[in-house]
């Protein structure tokens, strides 16, 4: 009788606590975009904030954002394959791998608030960017660089081995099997590691905060990489914390959970197809 | 030489290899960049306050005429805002885990696996904006008292995005759990719930280890929701006072800083980063010894 109270117990509280979690992000969800979609404006999405007229529109933070994602990308795309080439077709010393696998994990593990603090001393300072998007793209460069290095680590891993003998015995040079037999093989590495890069870009904050500053000038790419501005996310915290303008404030934490669930969505979808081109083949 | 084409694609093969090699090792040279870093910009205030001055001394007025920096009360609301998310998040977090890896059917599974990925995906930012709004005023109506910008708001935003990362860490070592052990002990009689906490989970308690442990390094190294909820006065911590965490202590005064004040924030982040630290290397371990 006792154990059967405690079995019901015990699974009861399995239950409880998944419930509990889905309510709360339920709850977020719904709150968010109650408060958020009514305050999204055509305007809200087309126009710079001005000051003459006391209209606060996010078309800058935008193209800020899609500016710093595409950046760092360009930067952290060959780094993080050619690491992750290096470590499964080159590396023989046992010991190096096992040390640059250590810096990847230590990497991941640094708060996005000390990535802020060495990107500012490093590129905005010694390296005499000032505040600007290309500074703050670089810092998000090392945040991201073991993401994507994991991802298409795991994906050259599924390249069976008897491809590369393949490759070998017809006498191709190992810069020609990388070439047209391992690269090939490791895209969806590289789509995933995009798609989980662009959902922690959009979220970050704190790294930007110190790199990238938060001015809203409307910019083009090239210009605007080399002066300061705000992403979406930094943006939302400047109107909240600092003006006070919740209504924007809410507008734009609505699209970012819009852009969360899209990007959520689309890499579950890509594991799908990745999966089954996998299993098919 | 005597085949100058074999020769060509020798030295071609050593420069491709020098290129992924060099490619390798950039994330140490990001590691050490970061650390050289942090220690050179950290020692200076450091040195001038004296190490102990810093970090035990109780009063942190870096901008009053007469400047005292001293930290002990960032490094106490760091360590209490932490073991608090872990107190309130790793229970929910490790029954959901329980739940998503045995006894879940298929399809909730699915659902659930969603929304905890969703969680995931929240800017820290947008957690502060919810916990500003809701919490905030909450905690203040709840408590009367006359500001809920507090430790105990910091605590429930951090154990809430804590969440996800103990979840999957979790199912992911529940799984990897061999079907064996748990088929021997239900063959033994012991019904389903009771083999999940009585075998699977002892299996698995170097990974969940390891996912408390990722637990406590997301939660210390919040900065900006935590800098939302929280107050923001250097306070010594109380659980309903207004208080600063080492991460929001570098950036609510970066960008007016100046002189040794600025120094002494270089300072707060590479004690920060020596938690960070510590705490990397625990992970490690208990990684490494789940894996085995």
């Amino acid at each position: 009788m006792k154990r059967k109270i405690k079995i019901a117990l015990l699974r009861s509280l399995c239950i409880i606590s998944a419930t509990f979690t889905c309510a709360l992000v339920l709850f977020l969800t719904v709150y968010i975009l109650a408060k958020g979609v009514p305050n999204i404006s055509w305007q809200l999405l087309s126009e710079k904030p001005s000051y003459l007229s006391g209209k606060i529109g996010i078309l800058p933070d935008i193209l800020n954002t899609v500016y710093i994602i595409v950046a760092a990308l360009i930067f952290v795309l060959p780094l993080g394959v050619g690491a992750a080439v290096y470590l499964t077709e080159y590396a023989k010393n046992k010991r190096l791998v096992a040390v640059i696998e250590y810096a990847a994990e230590t990497l991941s593990g640094i708060p996005s608030i000390i990535y802020g603090l060495v990107g500012m001393l490093f590129f905005c300072q010694f390296l005499g960017m000032q505040t600007s998007l290309l500074a703050g793209a670089l810092t998000l460069v090392i945040m991201n660089l073991p993401t994507v290095m994991r991802t298409t680590q795991e994906s050259l891993k599924t390249v069976p081995q008897s491809y590369r003998e393949g490759a070998f015995g017809l006498g191709a040079g190992k810069w020609r099997v990388i070439r047209t037999v391992v690269l090939p093989g490791c895209i969806d590495g590289v789509i995933t590691g995009c798609i989980l890069s662009v959902g922690r870009i959009l979220g970050e904050s704190a790294a930007l905060l110190f790199t990238a500053g938060f001015a809203h000038t409307l910019n083009g790419f090239f210009s605007g990489l080399g002066s300061a501005g705000a992403t979406l996310t930094v943006s939302l915290y400047v109107y909240a914390k600092e003006q006070g303008e919740f209504g924007v404030a809410f507008a734009i934490a609505a699209i970012m959970m819009v852009l969360t669930l899209m990007v959520n969505l689309l890499a579950m979808l890509v594991g799908r197809a990745f999966k089954r081109r996998r299993n098919y083949e | 030489m005597k085949n100058p084409q074999a020769f060509e694609q020798k030295l071609i093969e050593t420069i491709i290899y020098i290129v992924f090699l060099f490619l390798g090792l950039v994330t140490v040279g990001f590691v050490l960049l970061i650390t050289v870093y942090l220690v050179i910009a950290g020692i200076p205030a450091i040195r001038e306050i004296g190490i102990l001055n810093f970090l035990f001394n109780t009063k942190w007025a870096s901008t009053a005429s007469e400047p005292s920096f001293g930290i002990l009360p960032f490094i106490l609301t760091s360590v209490y805002g932490t073991a608090g998310a872990i107190v309130l998040g790793v229970p929910v977090g490790f029954l959901t885990s329980v739940y998503l890896a045995k006894l879940a059917p298929e399809k909730i599974r699915t659902i659930v696996s969603g929304a905890v990925s969703l969680l995931a995906g929240i800017p820290s930012v947008v957690y502060g904006l919810v916990g500003m709004m809701v919490l905030v005023p909450g905690i203040r109506k709840l408590f009367h008292i006359p500001d809920g910008a507090s430790l105990f708001a910091a605590i429930i935003v951090l154990a809430i995005m804590i969440l996800p990362s103990i979840i999957n860490v979790s199912i992911t070592a529940l799984e990897a759990v061999p079907r064996e052990y748990e088929d021997a002990s239900l063959a033994l009689g012991a019904t389903p719930v009771e083999t999940y906490f009585r075998v699977s989970v002892p299996a698995a308690k170097s990974g969940i280890a390891a996912a408390v442990v990722l637990g406590v390094g997301r939660a210390i190294g919040e900065a900006m929701a935590v800098m939302m909820v929280s107050g923001n006065a250097p306070n010594m911590p109380e659980l309903f006072g207004s208080v600063r965490f080492l991460t929001t202590a570098v950036a609510s005064e970066m960008s007016y800083s100046s002189g040794l004040q600025r120094q002494a924030l270089f300072s707060i982040a590479l004690v920060l980063f020596l938690f960070i630290m510590l705490i990397n290397a625990a992970l490690n371990f208990f990684l490494k010894r789940s894996k085995e």
